[in-house]
Parts: C-alpha cells; sequence; structure tokens
C-alpha cells in the first residue's frame, strides 16, 4: 500500500511520539509512506472559528498537492484529518465554492483525492488479522480504554469509517495485539482541544471529567489516536491532579506506539520515555503479566498432556521407548512447574508445600516421582505422601 | 433576560448567519439534547439551546455577545445528535466570525489564542508553537502560564525555539491575502 502522508505540525512537535510511531507502524505493515513536498498547517480550530475561506483555502493547498501525486493521503492527526475531509467534502458537493477555493490557493483541485485516518487504514484496509499476524510481544494483560474523542468520528458526514457515538476501529486494533479494552462512558468526549489553554478553568474541568471515567472504568491506560488529546491527556494529567486532589496515575499512549511495540519495536524508537506520566513502568508490569500468562497456558497444556497419557498408561505399558519419554516429560514437567505438580500428587496445602521442598532439594525424588506418575497415579500420590511423612518426621527430631 | 422586539436588519443577519452557517434555527424544538450532551456547557453563560433560542427570537445581538461562542470546542457533539438536524457547531462557528467582524468579543482570550496561532501560521506555513504560547501569553498579559511546561517540552524535543517553516511561504501569505480580498476580512 502506497500512501501520501500528511504528517502535520503536532506530529513533528508536541505529539512526536505520535509521528514517530506511526512511520514505525507503517514500515512493519508493509505501507509505503510519501511525505507531502511542502505541506502547510491545515488552520485547525482557529482557522475555522475565524474565517470560513480561510479555514478551506489552507487545507485544499495540501489536497492539490497530493492530488498531483495521485494518492490517498494519510492524515494521523484528528484535527488535520477532520479539517482536510471537511475541505474535501466542499470541494466534492460545492462547485461555485470549489472554483472560489482554486482561485485563492491557485491551484487546480478536482476532489478526486480522498484523506484517510490512522484507524480506518489499520482496521479496515489492512486488516485486523494482518495486524495481529504482525505481533510477536502480544500485550496481554494490558487494561485499556480506547479514547477516540470528537475529530475523528464527527460530524459522520465528513468522516464516516465508524460510529459516532460507540466507535470500534481502535478497540479493534488493540484486542489484536492481545490487550483487554473496556467499556467506558467517554470515548467520544471532547479533551477541550485548545480550551486548556486559553481557558484552563474550562478545560481542565473537560480532562478531569475523561481521567476520572476511565480510572472508574478500570483503565489502567488510556489509548488515543490524535496528538491533541494525547498532550492533553498526558501532559496536563499531573495539573488536573493537582486542582482536583486526586491520583490518576493514567499512562496515555498512541496506537501506533502500541502496534509497533507488540510488533517487537523498541520503547525508544517510538518515544516511549518522551512521555510526561511515566509510560514505561506500566509496559513493564504488562510484560511480567505476559509472561505469567503464557506460563499458565503451558502449564495448562502440559497438565492436559499428562492427563491424556495416563490414559494410555497401559497401551505403553509394553513400548519401553513411548515410556521413556513420557517420563522425560514428566521430569521437565517437574522442574518448570514443580508447585503445580506437588498440587497434583497432594491435596492438602501445607503437605503439598513440604512436598515442593522437598522436590526442589531432591532431584532423584521428583524423578521417581515422575516415573511412578506415568505408570501408576496412585502409587506416585501414596510415594509423595510418604516423602511428606519421612520429611515432617526428620524436621521434628 | 430582557425581550425586546427584533427589528428588521437584525432577522436580516440571522439570516444571513443562517446561510452561511448552512442551517435553519426554527428547526429546533428546544428539546435540550445539544444542552444535556455538550461537555463544555456547566461553564457557558447560555447553553447551546438557549443560544438558538435567542437566535429564534430575534436576539442576535445577545447571541453574538454570549460567552458561550467562545467557549465552545467546536466537537460537533450537539450536531451529530440534533433530533432536528440543525447543525449547532456550524452555528456556533458562524457566530463566532461574526463577532469579529463585529468586534464584539466577549471572550478575549480565545480569540487572541487563534489571532496568535495564525499570525504563526501566515508567517511561516506551519504551526508554531513556541512563539503561539508566548504571544498568546503577552496578548493576554499572563506572561508565565504554562512556564512550567516550557522546559520538561524542550527536554523531550517536543518543542523549538525556532519555528519550522516551509519553502514556499509566499504562496502561504498570498493565499491568506486573498483570503482577505474575498472574505473582506
Amino acid at each position: 500500500m502506497r500512501l501520501a502522508y500528511y504528517p502535520g505540525c503536532s506530529l513533528e512537535g508536541s505529539g512526536m511520539e505520535y509521528g514517530m510511531s506511526t512511520e514505525r507502524t507503517a514500515e512493519i505493515l508493509g505501507i509505503e509512506l510519501v511525505e507531502l513536498d511542502d505541506w502547510n498547517c491545515c488552520g485547525a480550530t482557529s482557522g475555522h472559528n475565524t474565517n470560513k475561506l480561510l479555514s478551506l483555502s489552507l487545507p485544499a493547498r495540501n489536497l492539490a498537492i497530493a492530488e498531483q501525486m495521485g494518492l490517498p493521503m494519510l492524515a494521523p492527526c484528528a484535527a488535520c484529518y477532520n479539517r482536510h475531509r471537511t475541505a474535501e467534502h466542499v470541494i466534492k458537493h460545492d462547485p461555485e465554492m470549489r472554483e472560489t477555493i482554486a482561485q485563492v490557493i491557485e491551484m487546480d483541485i478536482q476532489g478526486t483525492t480522498e484523506t484517510v485516518s490512522i484507524l480506518d487504514v489499520l482496521a479496515n484496509q489492512i486488516g485486523i488479522e494482518q495486524i495481529a499476524s504482525k505481533v510477536t510481544k502480544p500485550l496481554l494483560g494490558m487494561k485499556a480504554v480506547c479514547y477516540y474523542g470528537c475529530l475523528l468520528v464527527r460530524p459522520v458526514e465528513h468522516t464516516g469509517f465508524d460510529d459516532s457515538e460507540d466507535p470500534q476501529t481502535m478497540d479493534r486494533i488493540v484486542r489484536a495485539l492481545g490487550a483487554e479494552t473496556l467499556d467506558w462512558a467517554h470515548k467520544t468526549e471532547c479533551c477541550g482541544a485548545s480550551l486548556v489553554t486559553s481557558r484552563p478553568e474550562v478545560g481542565n474541568r473537560m480532562l478531569y471529567e475523561i481521567l476520572r471515567n476511565a480510572k472508574a472504568t478500570g483503565a489502567e491506560c488510556i489509548v488515543t489516536a490524535c496528538p491533541l488529546c494525547g498532550m492533553n491527556l498526558d501532559m496536563r494529567q499531573g495539573a488536573v491532579e493537582k486542582e482536583f486532589d486526586t491520583k490518576f496515575d493514567l499512562p496515555v499512549y498512541y496506537v501506533t506506539e502500541l502496534v509497533a511495540l507488540a510488533a517487537g519495536e523498541s520503547r525508544k524508537a517510538v518515544g516511549i520515555d518522551r512521555h510526561f506520566v511515566e509510560a514505561g513502568r506500566y509496559l513493564d508490569e504488562v510484560e511480567k503479566r505476559a509472561e505469567n500468562i503464557k506460563a499458565e497456558k503451558e502449564a495448562q497444556a502440559q497438565a492436559k498432556a499428562a492427563a491424556q497419557s495416563k490414559d494410555t498408561n497401559e497401551q505403553t505399558a509394553g513400548d519401553p521407548e513411548a515410556r521413556q519419554k513420557k517420563i522425560d516429560a514428566m521430569i521437565k514437567a517437574f522442574e518448570k512447574n514443580p508447585d503445580k505438580m506437588a498440587k497434583r500428587l497432594i491435596d492438602d496445602e501445607e503437605r503439598a508445600a513440604v512436598l515442593l521442598e522437598v522436590i526442589s532439594e531432591d532431584s532423584k525424588k521428583a524423578a521417581r516421582l515422575a516415573e511412578l506418575m506415568v505408570d501408576n497415579a496412585e502409587k506416585a500420590s501414596k510415594a509423595a505422601d510418604a516423602f511428606v511423612t519421612a520429611e515432617l518426621k526428620k524436621r521434628a527430631k | 433576560m430582557k425581550l425586546i422586539p427584533a427589528c428588521e436588519a437584525d432577522q436580516q443577519l440571522i439570516r444571513r448567519l443562517e446561510a452561511e452557517a448552512g442551517t435553519n434555527v426554527n428547526l429546533c424544538y428546544q428539546c435540550g439534547k445539544c444542552s444535556a450532551g455538550c461537555p463544555a456547557a456547566f461553564a457557558m453563560d447560555y447553553p447551546p439551546r438557549q443560544v438558538i433560542r435567542l437566535l429564534q427570537l430575534g436576539m442576535v445581538k445577545q447571541a453574538l455577545k454570549a460567552e458561550s461562542i467562545w467557549i465552545c470546542a467546536s466537537c460537533e457533539t450537539c450536531s451529530t445528535r440534533c433530533p432536528r438536524g440543525v447543525d449547532i457547531a456550524s452555528l456556533m462557528d458562524t457566530l463566532r466570525r461574526e463577532a469579529l467582524r463585529q468586534g464584539l468579543i466577549t471572550d478575549k482570550k480565545v480569540a487572541a489564542f487563534n489571532q496568535a496561532f495564525l499570525t504563526g501560521v501566515k508567517l511561516f506555513g506551519r504551526t508554531y508553537e513556541a512563539g503561539l504560547l508566548l504571544q498568546h501569553n503577552l496578548k493576554t498579559m499572563q506572561p508565565f502560564k504554562d512556564a512550567q511546561y516550557g522546559l520538561p517540552m524542550m527536554k523531550r524535543g517536543k518543542i523549538s525555539v525556532l519555528p519550522t517553516k516551509i519553502k514556499n511561504r509566499d504562496h502561504i501569505k498570498k493565499i491568506f491575502d486573498k483570503v482577505q480580498q474575498l472574505g473582506g476580512e
């Protein structure tokens, strides 16, 4: 896939992690990004607050350049995406306005190009399966809320790739990476945008409501696809905590950071060290959880295999080679998960704990038990019981 | 609220604003869904429903002077949810621009921010984040606002002291000038 790339001002400044991780994600998924030559600022909210024609003409210059390239244009920033989509809509549907815009920018513009968002490209064009296939370090155990904000999903007639009240594309991407995404009430609430600068008493309150709802839902981090939302929730979280006398400690990740990390990219390469709310610690925690979840699954699989082998004990009795293989597998299970094996042999928790100590100290005893388990589970339990009794007697002396 | 009869000139202005916004205020039946969902309504003098009501009553000056139009963050929740299809967000946008034209700016801080933002774009073709904050602070007489973020932003390489400039800055200046000619602003 080849796309014209419009980074927008934020992705080279306050939202640079988003820019870095978008480029990494594109490379991982085989998307070729061709940066728009000499692109300009879209005018953002200040543009349409001030002058309608200006707010259409600034994005139109970029659209005209993309048209010359003959490629759809990726705008990861939600505000840039929205402004270009709006201009595109007018250019396509209002011929008179298109004439005026063409006159202002002194360029030919037909409305043939389409601006696309990163969520649309990832979820609908590349596809969830393709993303899942690149995951080498699944984010198992991560509990996230996906925060879409306003401009990616509204107004529907300009955006339209997802539902405006309960969008799902980001949730689907994040789940494909192994994380859990929670339903919450503020996924499309406004973060206040530039109000946090111009009217902080209004903007901070809006941020507070979002952070509070995320926390109350049980989220441990927020995922976003907008550099302004990202910066507001991350950089100003400390000030909001102070103002409302509370503690959130919610790291805020860009969806592309998570895609790249799950595909094995280094934290530095996607800018995790540039966050304001410490974002590495939670990733450490997720890594630990992922290992535990993986180990548990393996132990379950082993236990299942062992149970199956019990059923076929009689068949293997006459086949010494198969018997030896099973014994070896059982010994390995003892080495990897001695606690689980001890619990399998003895129901009583305290006695199982003693057995765990015995087999951890004496691998010969563990091997003996492994052998017995393959041949006769009942005998194995009795032998284990005897080991524990002997050990307790020894301690009593 | 002081009720005054709407004069013909006000009615004409309202019709022009509706045309610019691409919407019709008389479609509104005052259900209040816009105000219920507005994330900034808590800070507004007139919630969105009442802004529409002012226009229905012909009280356009009051609507233009409302602080609400400057508190609106353009999140479009109101327009998305309106059961009558009134584009309230677009109307708010139009009211802001008309207030600028008439010099009736109730909230100078938001207008100052917008002006500082666009000055950077006009000069360099890109947003000049450091300059924007500095200019906004000076204009609104709060020199140390957000100063605590300056150094941490720089440490993280997220803000540069100097602006990023595009090559064809003349083109951007021309666009601004042309818009001024055509838009009369």
